[in-house]
């Protein structure tokens, strides 16, 4: 009988410590603590650090009849929301979507209908308010079935604008304009993506650097660090503005303005190249490092905000061939170049 | 003239898998309202596609659609993510832990 009891107490106590008994407190000031952070994470630094407590945060002075919305637990996300709604008392419900933002949580489901059920049901919500409707960010819609989560919390499901800084306006008329349903892609959030791009690479990039040091051949290193960098920083920059549609034609197009400009022009007026020699020699550069490019560019599909998987995987389908190819064959044509002694050329 | 027009448009392969019924529809508003590419608007009676180019795959609107009216084989459009499950470096071909 004791025992049961005892039991009976440890499972009460269990579940009392999944519950959220209180709310916790935020503010709409971004601290310098806070722009530190946001620094650390655009430079791509620990970036599965960047979290907030899950659970339900009180913002000012809220009511039963306050509205409450939903947003993740990544730092940009939540501080994104919280700023955004200076002066007005409200909750914030932050859902455990691991450290990422609503677009990526939602593509993969951590920000999705089970962990927000699951969320409204441990933090007591429908006995914190008194009204049933819950904001989500727009780009939260990828991983939730409004109607399911209605069907199972009785909270109705209500898309916000995409733009957290878009809330003041739509809260005005609870609609958004056109403008604030579509996600942007322009040049500042293209730059601001370039040093986790950079990050990525960042281990290439220093093997190459310190490879050119030892081997006392710094400027070939330093060629190869440009190519690089065009295809990590220049090709986002220039995302919108080089011809054709597809990610690895545009690499390529950028990719042989590169080697002219890294490998050809300097060989001619410092080296004083000319006539068929330079010609060669801009060939074997670009059918090994404009594939490179190429790859690149292609890479940076999954960071843009418009690529389909049916139109990447075709794009991978058919251009990574070509790219293997051109490398390959570049390689062999260089290989041959030294092997016959034409120092001149390379 | 508009043939021509048709049959060069038929040439060119869409570039994602929706696939919408308009006779299911119950001209709710929600795929208009999740979508972040303007691919729906609301119309008279039902929903239509204006923009059928611009649609990512991300699947809001077919989880949103309570009437099933929509189907899209939603996914990333990652070429890094298929590669490295191509390469059999990551089981299925999705964001890792960090992105």
């Amino acid at each position: 009988m004791e025992s049961k009891l005892k039991f009976k107490n440890k499972k009460i106590g269990m579940k009392a410590e999944n519950m959220q008994t209180e709310s916790y407190v935020c503010d709409s000031i971004i601290t310098l603590a806070n722009r530190w952070d946001h620094f650390l994470v655009r430079i791509g630094w620990r970036r599965n650090h960047h979290r907030v407590k899950p659970g339900l945060y009180k913002l000012g002075n809220p009511t039963q009849e306050s509205t409450i919305f939903v947003s993740a637990n990544y730092t940009l996300s939540f501080d994104a929301l919280r700023s955004s709604l200076k002066g007005i008392d409200c909750y914030i419900l932050v859902l455990d979507t691991k450290g990422i933002n609503v677009w990526c949580a939602a593509g993969k489901g951590s920000f999705g209908t089970e962990e927000l059920v699951h969320r409204i049901e441990i933090t007591k919500l429908s006995n914190i308010v008194d009204h049933r409707t819950i904001i989500l960010p727009q780009l939260g819609a990828p991983g939730v079935c409004a109607h399911e989560v209605r069907k199972r919390s009785g909270f109705k499901v209500e898309y916000g604008p995409v733009r957290a800084s878009d809330l003041p306006k739509y809260l005005e008329t609870r609609t958004a304009t056109t403008e604030m349903r579509r996600v942007r892609f322009n040049l500042r959030d293209r730059l601001e993506l370039i040093p986790v791009e950079i990050n990525a690479f960042l281990f290439i990039m220093i093997v190459v650097i310190f490879t050119g040091l030892f081997t006392k051949e710094i400027w070939k290193s330093l060629q190869i660090f440009g190519i690089l960098i065009t295809g990590l920083a220049l090709f986002p920059i220039l995302l919108p503005w080089i011809p054709t549609r597809d990610f690895t034609t545009k690499g390529l197009l950028l990719g042989c303005v590169a080697v002219i400009m890294i490998y050809s022009l300097p060989s001619y007026l410092i080296g004083g190249i000319v006539g068929w020699v330079l010609v060669f020699e801009t060939l074997i550069n670009m059918l090994i490092m404009t594939p490179v490019v190429a790859f690149l560019a292609l890479n940076f599909t999954g960071s843009t905000t418009f690529t389909s998987r049916t139109g990447v995987k075709r794009e991978i389908f058919k251009y990574i061939p070509i790219l293997a190819v051109m490398f390959i064959s570049g390689i062999v044509l260089s290989v041959i170049v030294y092997l016959t002694n034409m120092e001149v050329i390379i | 003239m508009s043939t021509k027009i048709l049959k060069k448009t038929a040439k060119k392969k869409p570039v994602n898998t929706l696939e919408y019924k308009p006779e299911l529809c119950i001209n709710c508003g929600m795929c208009s309202a999740v979508c972040p590419h303007g691919v729906f608007k609301s119309g008279k009676d039902a929903a239509k596609i204006v923009s059928f180019d611009a649609c990512m795959e991300c699947g809001a609107c077919q989880l949103n659609c309570s009437v099933n009216a929509i189907k899209v084989d939603s996914g990333v459009g990652c070429a890094n993510a298929m590669i490295l499950a191509a390469l059999k470096i990551r089981k299925k071909a999705t964001c890792g832990e960090i992105c």
